[in-house]
This record gives structure tokens, C-alpha cells and sequence, in this order.
């Protein structure tokens, strides 16, 4: 169980978090909605330990992360797998590389184990016959599933994905989705997503919650979520312009 | 209860001090920075292939540019201290000439202005890039150092290379200035080589020593940082790029003047 009290943080001149408080249950697939720029991928940042917050605690399954430095946060994080927005894998290195590399250097494992684990893992995500070839070569979507390959390959216990899928065309997105919902069916993690890929992400999320305004206004089960009544979950479910910023334009 | 604003003649002195207090944490940061490279370079594991790829990427990767610039330094030393020189009937002391010049200043100082200039700016660049493009973030939640895989073997690399390189620099410079002194101006080799070894010591290739040393941590330091903590998109890039190879090149003539005063 992840749990998130009182976050707040702000930056020069910019308030992003103010008092957010949110639960993901163990196991569940939790995503979180929002305007662009409304603070998500900076939530996501402290659930993962690489912001530390003004005030307010994240406890992973009762350890408050935001106090933690060096070996006890690490302790933690060998149990994360982190799917970044653009991928983040390592350019230097082949596909195949990136998926063997937190075994290699994580999990040292050993040779022949690694070469076993990183071919099931690339077949898990479609990509056979690319592991040879370097991110820049292969398409976004390409580098999206290898990304997910490295994250998911050491079997973690908890996942976080940054907009896994923006960027992607539709056929994509579902493909990305269809992939992530069989992955956690099959592996059983925690998943912690950001995206505003709507309504595809109703389709696989147990848990939606809506940050507006550095607070979550609304969390629920996706059905309770698409039929809320609240103004600012139905205006951005539905895409309706924002009245306030065309008045302002 | 909000701040009051500052009178209109005090808000100059706001801002100097905003600016100092800034130094002031830039340098800190910057000195907890090789701390943490040091700390990652003397506790295992070692990354000894990543150590043979900075080595091979700071060092061999520049031995053309070395080998290019030594040569013509030592030619154009050569051409214009034997025309001083003969001024005072004093031919016999090019050797000397050349070879202190290269090896207590020129060498050290214009090797690391190479190699910061090739291969500074690429690491920099390189750790830019990985940092905007969230490579770095990535490291860190595998729980996996980034100051042990990218920045302690860059910084052990210039210790290992820049010596070298100087050592190389200055080879090649002697030879340019025999090229132009003995083949071209037709003073004879044994004055030009057998006066050098009466004139230059032990202390004077130290000297050279310790501040191809220096300049390797001060290169590989300053521009492993500036990439580490690169803005953001291509211009932080950009911009970090511009500031290490104006900051390594200052400080490396900086630090050249001080232990040129300090050492013999």
C-alpha cells in the first residue's frame, strides 16, 4: 500500500501540490488524471524519491519515503520498476542491453540467467527480432514496450508508469494498455499510473483519481468516476474548453 | 505574516546578496559534487569497462588533436625563440628553450585546453542529453549510483589520460622544434638535444606532472557537473556545454598561475 498525506510542494512562484492525500491499495492499478501541467509526472517524481517534498509524507507500506537518503531509500526503490515518459533507456546501448541491464547490475545475476530472463521478457512485450538494434533505431512505440521490458524485468512489486502511452497513435495506445493489464494480470504488481488517455484508461484501472488544483478532487472505481458530478472530473472527462482560461485568451 | 517590501534604495544590496548567498550554494554544490565522485571512485564495485570507455573517449579519441597542435606549438617555439635567441648569439640554448617552455607551461596548459575542447564538450553534452532525457532519473530508481556509473570514471580517466597526453604533447613538441631549429634553421642536433639535458631537471617535469594532474580532475570535474546538472531541453544543454569549456578554461590557467607560484 503506497499512501500520500499532506503532500505539498511548490516551486519558484508555483504551486503545484497543495495538501494532496491519496491511497493506492496493494495490487491495484491506480491512475491519475489531470491537466497537462497540473503537477502529476511532480507527484509521480515523489512517489519514486527524486523530489523531496516542501511538506507531507509518501509511506510505502508504512515507511515514509520522504525521510529516507541513500541505502534505506534504495532498499525501497529495488522493489520499483519506473517507466518514463520518453523512455529514458540508455542510448549507448541495444535494446536487448537495456532490458539485461538492471540484471546485470541490479539483480547481478548471472550470465546465462540474464540471457533467458531478457528474451522471455522481450517476447512478453511483442518486440522479437529487435533486441539488437539501438533505441534510436526503432519507432516510439518500439522503445515504449522495451521500456516496459526493462522496468517489469526484474519482477518488481510496485510499478510506475509516466504517460507510457503519449505520443502513440490510438492503435498503439490500446496495444500499450492491452499489454500493461496482461503484464499486471500475469505479475500482480502495484501500478501507479499517470496519463490523460481518455476514456481509454477506464478500461484498465481499478482505481481513478483526478488531481486538480495540487489536490485530488476525486477517486473512485472508473465507473463512479465517469459518472461523477463533479464540474471539474465531467469538463475534463468529456474535454469541454475551460471557461475561466477562454475567457482569458 | 508577508514580507514588507524593500525600499527602493536597499533592493541593490538585496540583490548582491541574493547573488553571493547563490555563489556561495553553486560552490557548495560543486565541491559535495566531487566528494561524491571521489567517495564512488575508492569504494567498491568498480567499473573498470566503464573506466576503459572514459579513458578510451577522454584520451585516445584526442590523441590526434594532441599530437597536431604539439607539433606546431613545439615548430612555431622553435622558430621564434632561435630568431630571440640569435639576437644575442645564443642558438646553442634552443633546445632548452623549447623544451622548458613545453614542459613547465605550454604542455600541461594548452593539452588540457585540447582536451577540454574535444572532449570536455562532449561530455558534457553526453550527460546533458542523459539528464534531460531522464537517463540519469533512471539510474537513480534502479537504486544504481549515477555518480559510479558516469561521472567517477570520467573523472579517473582524466587523472589516467591528461599526464599521458601532456607527456605526449610535449614529445611531439620537441620534435617540431627540431624539425624548424635542426633541419630548417641548420643548427646541429647534438647542441639542440645535449644542452636540453644539462638545462631541464627532474623538478621541471614534475611540475608538468602535477599540473597535467590538476587540470585532468579540473576538466572532468567541471564538466561532468556542468552536464550532470544541465537545464532543461537543448538550450540548458547548450548553455551547459558553453559554461564548462569557458569554466575548465579559465580555471585551468587560474590554477596554472597558483601552483606555478607554489611548486619549484
Amino acid at each position: 500500500m503506497i499512501r500520500v498525506e499532506g503532500l505539498t510542494k511548490s516551486f519558484p512562484g508555483n504551486a503545484v501540490l497543495r495538501d494532496l492525500d491519496l491511497e493506492v491499495p496493494t495490487g491495484s492499478i491506480t491512475i491519475v488524471i489531470g491537466r497537462s501541467g497540473g503537477g502529476k509526472s511532480v507527484l509521480l517524481r515523489h512517489l519514486i524519491g527524486l523530489l523531496r517534498p516542501d511538506r507531507g509524507r509518501v509511506l510505502v507500506d508504512g515507511v515514509d519515503i520522504t525521510r529516507l537518503r541513500g541505502e534505506p531509500l534504495d532498499r525501497v526503490r529495488r522493489r520499483y520498476g519506473v517507466v518514463f515518459q520518453g523512455g529514458a533507456l540508455f542510448d549507448s546501448m541495444s535494446c536487448a542491453d537495456n532490458v539485461a541491464f538492471p540484471l546485470r547490475e541490479k539483480l547481478r545475476l548471472p550470465r546465462a540467467e540474464v540471457a533467458r530472463r531478457v528474451e522471455t521478457a522481450i517476447v512478453q512485450v511483442g518486440l522479437e527480432g529487435i533486441g539488437a538494434k539501438y533505441p534510436a533505431e526503432v519507432s516510439g512505440g518500439m522503445r515504449k514496450r522495451v521500456a516496459i521490458a526493462r522496468a517489469l524485468v526484474t519482477e518488481p512489486q510496485i510499478v510506475f508508469f509516466d504517460e507510457p502511452t503519449t505520443g502513440l497513435d490510438p492503435v498503439l495506445v490500446n496495444t500499450i494498455h492491452g499489454l500493461i493489464l496482461d503484464l499486471h494480470r500475469r505479475l500482480g504488481f502495484t501500478a501507479v499510473m499517470v496519463s490523460h488517455e481518455i476514456p481509454e484508461i477506464f478500461g484498465i484501472a481499478d482505481r481513478v483519481a483526478m488531481l486538480h488544483e495540487g489536490r485530488i478532487a476525486a477517486v473512485g472505481p472508473p465507473g463512479e468516476i465517469q459518472e461523477s458530478q463533479d464540474r471539474v472530473v465531467r469538463q475534463f472527462i468529456r474535454g469541454e474548453p475551460d471557461p475561466v482560461a477562454e475567457g482569458r485568451a | 505574516m508577508a514580507d514588507r517590501p524593500l525600499p527602493a534604495l536597499l533592493r541593490p544590496l538585496d540583490a548582491l546578496g541574493a547573488g553571493a548567498i547563490g555563489a556561495v550554494e553553486s560552490l557548495g554544490r560543486f565541491g559535495v559534487f566531487l566528494a561524491q565522485a571521489l567517495a564512488a571512485m575508492v569504494t567498491p564495485p568498480f567499473r573498470v569497462t566503464a573506466l576503459v570507455d572514459r579513458v578510451h573517449y577522454i584520451g585516445f579519441r584526442s590523441l590526434l588533436i594532441i599530437l597536431l597542435t604539439g607539433t606546431f606549438t613545439g615548430m612555431v617555439l622553435g622558430l621564434q625563440i632561435y630568431l630571440t635567441l640569435s639576437r644575442f648569439g645564443s642558438e646553442a640554448f634552443l633546445g632548452p628553450a623549447v623544451a622548458l617552455s613545453l614542459i613547465r607551461e605550454l604542455g600541461p596548459v594548452l593539452a588540457a585546453l585540447m582536451v577540454t575542447g574535444r572532449a570536455g564538450s562532449a561530455l558534457t553534452a553526453e550527460l546533458g542529453i542523459m539528464r534531460i532525457t531522464e537517463q540519469i532519473d533512471a539510474l537513480t530508481v534502479m537504486a544504481l549510483n549515477p555518480m559510479r556509473y558516469l561521472v567517477a570514471p570520467s573523472i579517473l580517466a582524466g587523472i589516467l589520460t591528461f599526464p599521458l597526453m601532456t607527456a605526449m604533447f610535449d614529445v611531439v613538441g620537441i620534435l617540431g622544434g627540431y624539425v624548424v631549429g635542426v633541419e630548417l634553421l641548420g643548427l646541429s642536433a647534438g647542441t639542440y638535444f645535449g644542452e636540453m639535458r644539462t638545462f631541464v631537471g627532474t623538478d621541471d617535469i614534475l611540475l608538468g606532472l602535477w599540473k597535467s594532474l590538476s587540470f585532468g580532475v579540473i576538466v572532468t570535474w567541471v564538466c561532468t557537473y556542468k552536464g550532470f546538472h544541465a537545464g532543461h531541453g537543448a538550450e540548458g544543454v547548450a548553455r551547459a556545454t558553453t559554461q564548462a569549456v569557458v569554466l575548465s578554461s579559465v580555471l585551468i590557467l587560474v590554477w596554472d598561475y597558483f601552483i606555478g607560484s607554489v611548486l619549484p
